[in-house]
C-alpha cells in the first residue's frame, strides 16, 4: 500500500492489465492522478471527483503533472475552504481511461509496436473509466468512498460507480449530467466526430508525428462550446458585438465577437488536448446507459446503496433538467436516498464550472454529513446509533 | 426544552399519528423538522420534497433526502402505495391543484395526513363581518393580493373535498393553536368556528 497522504501529481502503473466491456484487454495501463488534502485515520474522508470530457486530474490548485502551479479545471469547488474542502477531505482526480493528459489512450505507445496506438486503442466505456478508477483506489488502499462526485461525463462515472460498486460508494454527487445522452447530444458528438475525421490530417488518427488535425478539433470543440453556452448566455456575453471594428468588413473574416471567442477556444483547444481522446471520449458517452441489461432504469438501480445528490441547471441544454427528473424518479423507484435540485443559472451547461456558491449550497451540507456518517461507521457505530442521534446531529461537529 | 417543544404544534400532532418505523413522505417539507424528528424519535423512514432551495439545503445538512418537487406536477417518480404516511402540512392552501395534489397523496400514501389553517375560524369570520375587508391577521399575515394562500378552506369545505376525490376522513383533530411553544387545544364543539386549524387523517375511500 502507497502512502496515501502524498499529495500532487503522481503517476500508477497497473500491474494487472485491464479487462474492457468491449472483450479487449490492455496489458499496461498508466493513470494520471493527483490528490489532495490528508486521508483521515478512518479512511472515511475519501472524495473521488470524477472528470468531464476535456478535464484532466488536475481538479484544484497547485503545481500540475508537469510541476507548474496552474488553476485546477474546478477550483471554484474543489480547494481549501471551498464547496469540497481540501482542508476536510482527501480529494483524488485521475484522468480518464482513453485520456490525453497522462492516463494511457490512444495517444499512448502501443507496446506491440512501441508507436502510438491511434485507432487501434480499444474503445472504452464509462464503466472502463470506473475500472481504471477502482485499480486506482485498490493502490491507495481506499475501500469505500464517503463520495464520488463529478459534473457531465463526470457525473456518468459517479452513476456507474454507484451501480457497480454499491458497497464502496457512500455517496453520489451528480450534477449537470445524465443517465444517458439523447438523441440530440449524440448528434452533437456525432457532428463532433466528422469534423475531425474529416480533416485530410487526420491520416486515420496516425498523425501523431505530422501533427493534429487541428481544423476538426477546433471545429469540434466550437460545436462542443455552443451546447455548453445557452441563448441568454451567448447574448449576454457577445450579443452582435463586431470585434475591432465598427462596419461589416463584406470578407469571410472573424467579424463577431461570438466568432472571435469560438475560434479562440478552438484554437486553445488544439494546443491542448488529442483528437483521437476527443473521439474516444465522446463515443464512450453515445454509449453510456446506466438502465443497460435492463427494462427500467428503476431496475437497473434496484442494488444502489449510496445517497445520491443531483443537480441539474435551468438552462442547461445539453443535459437538461427534465432528465436528471428522469434519473431522480428512477432512483425514488429504487428506494434510494435522492436530493435533487434545479439550479437557476443562465450559463447552460458551462454553469457546473461557473456556480460554484449555487452548487455549494447543496454540497457542502451534503458532504459534511455523509463524511460524519461514514466517521460514525468506521468506528463501528451501526444505523441504529446513527438514528439515535438528535435531529441537529446531521451536522459536523 | 426538547426539540419536540420546537415543533409547530400541528407537527407535534402528527407525530403522535405516525407509528414507529413507518415510512413517511412530507410534502412541502421546510427545513426538515418533522422528518427529522419522525426519523430520529420513532425510526421511521422519511423523504421529502419541497421547493425552496434554502430549505432543501437546511434538510440536507440533516442528512435527509429531499427532492425539489412542484407538488402541482404531481408525486412522478413515488410508487403506488409506497408510504405508510404522506404528509401536507400547512400546504394544502398554497398549491393551484389542491384537488390534483389529494389525489396523488391518496395514490402513493396508504394513509394521508393534512393540515390546514380554518379560514371558517370565529376571528376570520368576525373580522370580514366586521370590517368588510379580506381578513389579515397573525396566522394569516398577508393582503389577498400578495398571499401564498390561494386556497383557502374551512374545516366543513374540507370534509366535501376529500368525499369529492375518492378520500374518506379515517380522523379529524380539530385545533386552536398558540404562537408560543407548546400551547395547543383541542376543540370538541363547534370545530369550524372555533378551530384555527384542523389535522385530517385520510386515506382512500
Amino acid at each position: 500500500m502507497s502512502a496515501v497522504t502524498a499529495s500532487g501529481p503522481q503517476v500508477l502503473e497497473l500491474a494487472g492489465g485491464l479487462d474492457l466491456a468491449s472483450g479487449r484487454r490492455l496489458e499496461h495501463v498508466q493513470i494520471a492522478y493527483e490528490t489532495f488534502g490528508e486521508l483521515d485515520p478512518e479512511r472515511a474522508n475519501a472524495v473521488l471527483v470524477c472528470h468531464a470530457l476535456s478535464g484532466d486530474a488536475h481538479v484544484a490548485n497547485g503545481p500540475d503533472r508537469f510541476g507548474e502551479e496552474k488553476p485546477g479545471w474546478w477550483e471554484p469547488v474543489v480547494g481549501p475552504g471551498k464547496a469540497i474542502d481540501t482542508g476536510k477531505y482527501f480529494v483524488i482526480c485521475g484522468n480518464v481511461l482513453g485520456g490525453c493528459s497522462g492516463t494511457t489512450g490512444p495517444g499512448s505507445a502501443d507496446p506491440d509496436t512501441n508507436a502510438p496506438y491511434g485507432l487501434r486503442f480499444p474503445l472504452v466505456t464509462v464503466e472502463d473509466m470506473v475500472e481504471a478508477q477502482v485499480a486506482l483506489l485498490d493502490h491507495l488502499g481506499i475501500e469505500r468512498l464517503a463520495c464520488v462526485s463529478g459534473g457531465s461525463m463526470g457525473g456518468m462515472q459517479a452513476l456507474a460507480w454507484a451501480r457497480r460498486y454499491p458497497e464502496r460508494v457512500a455517496s453520489v454527487a451528480a450534477i449537470a449530467t445524465t443517465w444517458r445522452l439523447a438523441a440530440q447530444s449524440i448528434a452533437f458528438n456525432e457532428v463532433g466526430r466528422t469534423a475531425i475525421l474529416g480533416d485530410p490530417a487526420f491520416l486515420d488518427g496516425d498523425y501523431y508525428e505530422q501533427g493534429q488535425p487541428s481544423h476538426g478539433l477546433a471545429v469540434a470543440r466550437m460545436i462542443g462550446h455552443i451546447t455548453y453556452l445557452s441563448d441568454d448566455s451567448m447574448r449576454e456575453k457577445f450579443g452582435r458585438r463586431l470585434r475591432e471594428r465598427a462596419e461589416h468588413a463584406f470578407q469571410f473574416v472573424t467579424e463577431f465577437e461570438v466568432e472571435s471567442y469560438l475560434a479562440y477556444q478552438g484554437r486553445k483547444f488544439v494546443e491542448r488536448f488529442d483528437a483521437n481522446t476527443y473521439l474516444y471520449m465522446t463515443k464512450a458517452m453515445d454509449y453510456f446507459d446506466l438502465s443497460a441489461g435492463h427494462a427500467t432504469l428503476g431496475e437497473a438501480l434496484a442494488g444502489v446503496r449510496s445517497r445520491f445528490l443531483v443537480l441539474s441547471f435551468s438552462s442547461d441544454w445539453l443535459f437538461p433538467t427534465y432528465q436528471a427528473r428522469e434519473l431522480v424518479d428512477a432512483l425514488k423507484a429504487a428506494d434510494a436516498e435522492v436530493s435533487f435540485a434545479e439550479i437557476e443559472s443562465p450559463y447552460g451547461h458551462d454553469a457546473f464550472l461557473l456556480e460554484p456558491e449555487q452548487q455549494r449550497r447543496y454540497l457542502e451540507p451534503f458532504l459534511a454529513h455523509v463524511v460524519s456518517e461514514e466517521r460514525r461507521r468506521a468506528r463501528g457505530g451501526s444505523a441504529a446509533d446513527e438514528v439515535a442521534v438528535p435531529a441537529t446531529g446531521g451536522e459536523t461537529r | 426544552m426538547t426539540f419536540a417543544d420546537l415543533l409547530r404544534a400541528d407537527l407535534r400532532l402528527i407525530t403522535e399519528m405516525v407509528p414507529e418505523g413507518s415510512r413517511v413522505l412530507d410534502l412541502g417539507c421546510g427545513d426538515g423538522s418533522l422528518m427529522a424528528h419522525l426519523r430520529d424519535e420513532k425510526a421511521c423512514t422519511v423523504r421529502g420534497v419541497d421547493l425552496s432551495p434554502e430549505d432543501i439545503a437546511s434538510a440536507l445538512s440533516r442528512g435527509l433526502s429531499v427532492v425539489q418537487t412542484d407538488l402541482d406536477e404531481g408525486l412522478s417518480g413515488y410508487g403506488d402505495s409506497s408510504f405508510d404516511f404522506v404528509v401536507l402540512s400547512q400546504t394544502l392552501q398554497v398549491v393551484r391543484r389542491p384537488a390534483f395534489v389529494l389525489r396523488e397523496m391518496l395514490r402513493v400514501g396508504q394513509r394521508n395526513i393534512v393540515t390546514f389553517p380554518n379560514f371558517g375560524h370565529w376571528r376570520v369570520r368576525g373580522y370580514l363581518a366586521a370590517r368588510g375587508r379580506m381578513p389579515v391577521s397573525r396566522s394569516i399575515p398577508f393582503s389577498w393580493y400578495d398571499t401564498p394562500n390561494i386556497h383557502h378552506t374551512t374545516i366543513t369545505d374540507f370534509r366535501d373535498f376529500v368525499a369529492a376525490n375518492g378520500g374518506a376522513i379515517e380522523q379529524e383533530v380539530s385545533l386552536v393553536t398558540r404562537e408560543w411553544a407548546g400551547q395547543i387545544r383541542r376543540v370538541r364543539v363547534w370545530p369550524n368556528l372555533f378551530a384555527d386549524t384542523a389535522v385530517a387523517l385520510v386515506k382512500r375511500a
